[in-house]
């Protein structure tokens, strides 16, 4: 399926260039209807692989490239079904994101995440599967778990520190701050900087030049230089599941449900 | 080192520039959610903009509780 026009997200391939565009209001939230278009985005990936050379992941959405996993959605699920009880299904909403995150981290294609705004908690996880980051001015990137009593579940941890060095993995997830994309870039995360608003343009420029290269020697080239840290990925999964039982994450979570600010796990 | 009604003044221009408010009705004690008519995802941006324009970089738990532009500029001024 070479195009796809969905409720939270689209595809199709432009000049051997798979644009996965996300479009759900209001910043591209990953919940249960995101992670089913993305289970069926990596469903018709193989095929598509065939056909292009690089894959582009950006937001039509103006707030940002994805302000990370659906809370609203996670607070009245594990809720419905009392928090204490609510760890099988938090699981498996994990495992079937990894599922997600892993296949496009392992994809033979170049991979580019082009964002800007806000790329908070999954959305940052999902950007850093990605084998390039292109941020325009004003990115922000931060994993602002912890203010919910949690660790980020969607793969941050071993993929920043796959990345990164750990003294600055430390300093994102330990202060929970928000970095803009120049310090970003400076730390190792983003590999272009481009003016606001152009993050996309400027990744199409790389994807034609990706273009010119023999595919196979770029696959070769990635799978050399980007393992997927599938154990750590799993112990991520645990370490959050035996967390989210906790009263802290509940009272966290709550907290944000009730708050009618725009985003109210910022300071 | 600028000073701290320079960081102010450059502030309230920013802001004024991009949040379309003009000039003259922003003041250094305002509130710059109300003023701007702003909430906590543009403040975001507006942090992103200060620290692009003074090249600092202003945790955003030190602004935490900051809501007026006096305020900011301080926390600003001890970056750079």
């Amino acid at each position: 399926m070479n195009n796809y026009s969905g409720e939270t997200l689209s595809w199709e391939i432009i000049d051997g260039c798979i644009e996965l565009a996300l479009h759900r209001e209001p910043c591209n939230e990953i919940g249960s209807k995101t992670l089913e278009e993305l289970e069926r985005f990596v469903s018709a990936l193989g095929e598509m692989e065939r056909e292009a050379h690089a894959l582009i992941i950006y937001s039509r959405m103006k707030a940002g490239f994805c302000a990370g996993a659906d809370l609203r959605e996670l607070y009245f699920g594990a809720s419905g079904m009392g928090f204490a009880n609510a760890e099988p299904l938090v699981r498996d909403f994990l495992n079937r994101i990894h599922t997600v995150m892993n296949a496009i981290d392992a994809s033979p294609l170049t991979t580019i995440a082009a964002v800007h705004g806000v790329t908070f908690g999954g959305g940052f996880e999902l950007a850093l599967t990605c084998d390039l980051i292109f941020a325009d001015k004003m990115a922000r990137f931060c994993f602002p778990e912890l203010r919910l009593g949690l660790i980020p579940g969607f793969g941050g941890i071993p993929r920043l520190r796959r990345d990164l060095g750990n003294a600055v993995v430390r300093d994102i997830l330990l202060t929970g701050r928000s970095i803009n994309a120049t310090k970003a870039q400076n730390v190792g995360l983003v590999s272009q900087l481009a003016g606001e608003n152009e993050s996309l343009r400027v990744a199409r420029f790389t994807a034609a030049q990706i273009g010119k290269f023999d595919r196979r020697t770029s696959a070769e080239a990635k799978r050399f230089l980007k393992p997927i840290p599938y154990r750590e990925l799993q112990e991520e999964i645990d370490i959050f599941c035996r967390l989210f039982t906790e009263p802290a994450v509940e009272a966290g979570l709550r907290k944000f449900v009730e708050s009618t600010d725009a985003l109210p796990y910022l300071p | 080192m600028k000073t701290i009604e320079q960081v102010t003044d450059e502030i309230l221009t920013l802001a004024s520039t991009h949040f379309k408010v003009e000039r003259d009705r922003l003041s250094p004690t305002d509130d710059f959610f109300k003023s701007l008519g702003i909430d906590s995802l543009q403040a975001l941006e507006l942090l992103t903009r200060l620290e692009n324009h003074f090249n600092v970089e202003l945790p955003d738990y030190e602004v935490q509780g900051v809501s007026d532009f006096q305020t900011l500029a301080e926390r600003i001024q001890s970056r750079l």
